[in-house]
């Protein structure tokens, strides 16, 4: 292993020259810039895709408890699907096969992988909603249908804020998983912290790259695992969950 | 809209390309996973052991591994075992056996994690039994505690084995040859990436899905009879 020569991060990463300034110093692209850039990318894929799959997880969740036999069997069917290929070979086919066989679908690569890693763990945010509700007394699902309202405001009013409060927890487990997940993306060329990792570290010792940037995995994951513990306590009921 | 055509993927085709590569990623599963649950058993007694000489050192294992992601894992492992071996004169890896050191060492984490709760699911009664028939520390745990835990534990040490499945796809990153790169190399050879994308997802998910299937089968059984 070559010796520590941190002043790497403040070269150009093509002419090699050390810059004025090791970070945003104009005219220079040095290897702070290139980190700070993939941890930008890594961010914005994970929290976009954050979104997607919490958005489509929770609909793909409350279809598998729906009475309708039709729309729980569509919901299984989604599950199972994006749980049971890997998340390397579903970005692959986002992004070489799909845009090819549904030019409607011809987006930027930015956007098919967070739609790649969105849908991805949309179905283990699936898994968990649907445990969520099915934890709840069957009694709450008739008293709302009991007071008049509808399916959809049983869910609403009733079940939904119990259930998404019980998954808090594992829910903030899956957010800290698609930080991780996310390296996946330099399969397609996202230029990504793994990226930056794999280009870099071919020029300089590997060490002295690979370091930085596990650490700011490791940094981000906990930073979401921190702001998750600010939304459970933020929503938590009195009396009940632990909430004191 | 681009023609799908799958009619280059003969059998002969599969044999040629795919079947390495299957064959590896059964091998690495299989392998990951033994190994794995041994050493994750040994990471998940250090941890309940009590000593913190024993729980600090596990505990750190498990936690840095578990929040890097695997890819960042599978290439600090391609880059380091021949510095580290280097010294035995044994510092040419192929990137299979490189795969395979790092995913029984990787996997260890998750399976401590489950091996250290079926331990604790096993009621406080059986071990003072144990105790109470004059067994020692070590006769407990073997001959009572662990058979318990471990059958307690088996449909999720195998779902866990089920994602150790899909994981080793990962071994792209460091060019090993499994399914994966199968597939992907025939659609190179014959020009046609897209169907051998398609394709290759579905034959995980076939895998996959039958083998949750039957897990799922396997946790009624022993439901039954807990």
């Amino acid at each position: 292993m070559a010796s520590w020569d941190w002043q790497l991060y403040c070269t150009d990463m093509v002419t090699a020259e050390v810059a004025p300034k090791c970070f945003g110093a104009p005219g220079y692209d040095t290897y702070l810039d290139a980190m700070m850039r993939g941890w930008g990318w890594t961010m914005f894929v994970s929290i976009l895709g954050l979104l997607v799959a919490l958005v489509a997880g929770s609909l793909i969740g409350v279809l598998r408890t729906a009475p309708n036999k039709k729309l729980a069997l569509l919901g299984e069917a989604w599950t199972e699907l994006f749980r049971n290929i890997p998340l390397i070979v579903q970005l692959f086919v986002w992004y070489h096969v799909i845009p090819r066989l549904f030019p409607v679908l011809d987006l930027p690569p930015s956007v098919l992988v967070v739609i790649a890693i969105g849908l991805f763990t949309s179905a283990r945010v699936a898994e968990q909603v649907k445990a969520g509700i099915l934890t709840l007394p069957k009694g709450q699902r008739y008293a709302g249908q009991a007071l008049g309202m509808t399916l959809p405001q049983t869910y609403r009013y009733v079940l939904l804020p119990m259930a998404f409060r019980i998954v808090i927890p594992p829910l903030t487990s899956e957010s800290m998983n698609i930080v991780k997940n996310s390296a996946v993306a330099f399969a397609v060329s996202i230029p990504d912290l793994a990226q930056f990792s794999l280009q870099a570290s071919e020029q300089s010792s590997f060490v002295q790259i690979f370091l930085p940037v596990t650490i700011l995995y490791f940094v981000s994951a906990y930073a979401i695992n921190r702001v998750a513990k600010v939304i459970e306590w933020y929503v938590r009921v009195p009396g009940i969950l632990g909430a004191k | 809209m681009t023609q799908l055509d799958f009619s280059f993927l003969t059998w002969d085709v599969l044999v040629s390309f795919v079947s390495k590569g299957l064959w590896f990623s059964l091998q690495l599963t299989f392998s990951a996973m033994v190994g794995g649950i041994v050493l994750g058993t040994l990471l998940a007694l250090m941890r309940l052991s009590g000593k913190w000489w024993l729980e600090k050192p596990a505990a750190i294992y498990v936690d840095t591994l578990r929040s890097i992601p695997l890819v960042m894992v599978i290439l600090w492992f391609y880059l380091l075992l021949p510095f580290a071996t280097g010294a035995l004169g044994w510092s040419n890896f192929a990137p299979e056996t490189t795969a395979l050191i790092t995913f029984t060492l990787f996997e260890a984490t998750y399976y401590s994690e489950i091996m250290r709760a079926g331990i604790q699911s096993v009621s406080k009664g059986q071990v003072f039994a144990g105790y109470a028939l004059g067994m020692n520390y070590k006769q407990t745990m073997g001959l009572v505690v662990l058979p318990q835990a471990f059958r307690n534990m088996l449909p999720v040490l195998l779902t866990q084995t089920i994602v150790l499945f899909q994981d080793t796809s990962l071994v792209y990153a460091i060019g090993a040859y499994d399914l994966l790169k199968g597939f992907v190399s025939a659609g190179s050879n014959f020009n046609r990436p897209m169907e051998t994308y398609l394709v290759a997802a579905l034959v995980y998910l076939v895998i996959c899905f039958s083998l949750s299937m039957l897990v799922r089968r396997l946790q009624k059984k022993i439901a039954i009879i807990r």
